[in-house]
């Protein structure tokens, strides 16, 4: 999926030598990273490994402190308003106003997005997130899981080819996080280009086509899905992070 | 850490400052003239305007360091902002300070809402909520970034406050009045003074700036050791 | 152009939606305000001769403080729902998301004026029609607003954030006050316009500088 589909701006993503410092302390330190399109990588690591900061500088929402960062051949320095539109994000907190309602969220988010047939776009996307009867219900009435659903109609309602998913599941009841998890899969078998991080190893992997694992703000450990045994994975992930034991 | 021309030139720097300090006491109190209405009082005025222009180039070099340190993002001019702004702080407090003793050794009251100290104090409360986004920031970096919006803010502002309060003051003038005319050999005991005060400035900023630098220097090495 | 005149307006649109629903920011700083304008009455006596005189001052001192109130609440709104993230993220320049919060900011205490300055003038015992002080309170908005958008969401990441925006707004501000209270005396006394002139142009240039200056530095203030 991934080094064949080469020729000029092939890649989705393409991290080279990117470092975050905030003030004296290094977030990440040397990450390379090519993510193909359509590719589906999903990033493991401890906390305060660095993922949620990976995930910011990929978003726009932090600038890199050395290295570059390009999406879908956009440089994130030089043009950053070119990658926000073609990137969604998803993390904890769901970007939405809890005084409007969900159609009110949606039509705010897709003006921004200059997204085209915006009222035809609200309704696709939230009938994919499977949440139609609440379509004009306030955001703040919703349940978490809920909310999280809107979240992600809300991170791909422009149509990004890449979307940033930050720990989706963190902070759901098991019932919203298979809801959300079926939406992530519907996600995940479509052409966009998805990284995910999430300290859900079984899950982790089976959605994705090539695993990343982070420690200490350095990427320690790659390798695609295929060659990966899924029973001793979890062996090979504690060994990697040995050191924050 | 500092090598050996480096420290000789800290040291005369330090030495000719202090030859200043010592030669703009003497102009002030025995050089000058004892002004004819005020009396000796009036002496103040040889400390109190140069104090009032090194607050102001203090806030200068607050202003061209915080536009630096935007651009550039280099810990030298946060560090230089920050000793500037330090330093300027003081030096306005004593403003406002000799300002006040001024004012009530010639006329009897403790302040006046005079032109300039009214923009003084305006500027005073600027240096104070410089200092204190900083103290109050989650973290260095936002410290930094945020305190040099202010300081570019509130640059700005100066010229700006002290035309609405020179214009509101010619419209409801108060007899008191801090301006007086200046002999030949008060002018010279004034630039005496001037320059005394600007090259303490200069002491200052120079030990506060480095101070700073190392201590940031200091915690990037810890943090080195830890990886 | 105009893709940037719609997202200003979405952000502004957003924030009136907002305050329709939860009626914040107008019923507190609206209830904050009266109070503030009947304090100073018995704080000053308003049966006296004397009322006339600084009668703009009480004026004006009210606006500022229920400013500050309102002020406060810009970017509160965007804390709260832990949003700034999801305007950093749109496709936009970082001037419009700050042109959306000044749009709603200037909106909402031209509304507040609106309601207060007739009950003021009532209260005083002043002549109601006076079209040159909507001139003023436009101006001296406009500045105040500029301002103290930028400070809102400067002071919204620190701590002690509701005083802090205060120590930074009203130093800043104060060529703007000082402005409107004499241009506002010369209205009550009914004094001609050359008297108001050099006030307004100072008001004029203080609200261009700053809509400038606040417009460049708000990028810096948001980013992380």
């Amino acid at each position: 999926m991934n080094e064949t589909g080469a020729g000029s701006g092939a890649w989705a993503i393409e991290v080279e030598g990117l470092g975050k410092s905030f003030g004296n302390h290094r977030a990440l330190t040397g990450i390379c990273l090519k993510v193909g399109r359509g590719e589906h990588v999903t990033v493991f690591g401890p906390n305060g490994a660095g993922k949620t900061t990976l995930i910011k500088v990929l978003s726009t929402l932090m600038k890199p402190s050395a290295g570059t960062v390009r999406l879908d051949g956009s440089d994130i320095n030089k043009a950053p308003t070119e990658v926000r539109r073609k990137i969604g994000l998803v993390a904890h907190q769901t970007f939405l106003y809890d005084d409007l309602t969900v159609y009110e969220n949606l039509k705010f988010y897709g003006k921004m997005y200059d997204v085209p047939n915006l009222e035809e776009q609200i309704h696709d996307v939230v009938r994919w997130v499977r949440l139609e009867a609440r379509l004009h219900d306030r955001v703040g009435t919703l349940s978490r899981g809920m909310q999280q659903r809107i979240s992600i109609a809300r991170a791909v309602i422009h149509n990004p080819s890449i979307v940033l998913l930050d720990e989706p599941e963190v902070g759901l009841d098991p019932h919203a996080i298979v809801m959300v998890r079926e939406v992530l899969d519907s996600l995940s078998a479509g052409e966009r280009t998805v990284v995910m991080t999430t300290h859900n190893l079984e899950q982790g992997i089976e959605m994705s086509d090539r695993v990343v694992i982070l420690d200490k703000g350095r990427i320690v450990y790659q390798e695609h899905k295929d060659r990966i045994d899924i029973a001793t994975f979890r062996e090979t992930y504690d060994r990697y992070t040995e050191s924050t034991k | 850490m500092k090598n050996g021309r480096g420290k000789l030139r800290d040291d005369l720097l330090v030495g000719m400052g202090f030859a200043l300090m010592l030669a703009a006491l003497y102009m002030a109190l025995v050089y000058a003239p004892t002004e004819k209405y005020a009396g000796a009082v009036q002496r103040i005025f040889y400390f109190h305007v140069p104090l009032a222009w090194v607050g102001f180039l203090a806030f200068l070099v607050v202003f061209i360091g915080s536009i630096l340190y935007l651009w550039k993002r280099s810990v030298i001019w946060d560090s230089i902002a920050w000793a500037s702004a330090e330093v300027g702080v003081v030096f306005t407090s004593l403003v406002l300070i000799t300002g006040s003793i001024w004012a009530k050794a010639a006329w009897g009251i403790w302040w006046t809402w005079d032109a300039r100290l009214t923009a003084t104090l305006v500027l005073w409360f600027v240096y104070v909520a410089y200092l204190m986004v900083r103290g109050y920031a989650r973290e260095e970096s936002q410290g930094a970034r945020l305190s040099a919006v202010l300081g570019i803010v509130g640059f700005i502002n100066v010229p700006i406050v002290a035309l609405a309060i020179n214009l509101w003051r010619t419209q409801h003038p108060t007899a008191l009045i801090f301006e007086g005319g200046l002999a030949p050999t008060m002018l010279v005991a004034l630039l005496v003074c001037v320059v005394a005060f600007t090259v303490l400035y200069i002491l200052l900023v120079r030990q506060a700036t480095s101070l700073k630098i190392l201590e940031s220097d200091i915690e990037n090495m810890k943090n080195l050791r830890l990886e | 152009m105009s893709r940037m005149f719609a997202s200003v307006f979405a952000i502004f649109w957003k924030d009136v939606l907002s305050e329709i629903r939860t009626k914040e920011i107008v019923t507190a700083v609206l209830v904050f305000a009266l109070l503030v304008l009947v304090i100073f009455n018995f704080a000053f006596d308003a049966a006296s001769g004397t009322t006339a005189r600084i009668a703009p001052g009480i004026l004006w001192v009210a606006f500022t403080f229920a400013g500050i109130l309102g002020l406060n609440r810009v970017f509160a709104v965007e804390k709260e729902n832990s949003s700034l993230a999801g305007l950093r993220l749109c496709p936009v320049d970082r001037m419009v998301i700050f042109w959306g919060k000044l749009a709603g900011s200037f909106t909402f205490m031209l509304v507040i004026a609106a309601v207060i300055t007739p009950i003021f003038l009532v209260l005083f015992n002043l002549p109601l029609f006076l079209p040159r002080l909507a001139l003023i309170i436009v101006l001296a908005t406009l500045g105040f607003t500029s301002v103290g958008t930028l400070f809102s969401a400067l002071a919204m990441n620190i701590r002690a954030r509701d005083i802090m925006l205060p120590i930074l707004f009203l130093p800043l501000v104060v060529p703007v006050i000082i402005g409107a209270v004499e241009t506002t005396t010369c209205v009550l006394a009914g004094g001609p316009w050359s008297d108001m002139l050099t006030w307004l142009e100072i008001m004029i240039a203080f609200d261009i500088i700053y809509l400038v200056v606040a417009t460049l530095m708000f990028e810096f203030v948001i980013e992380e």
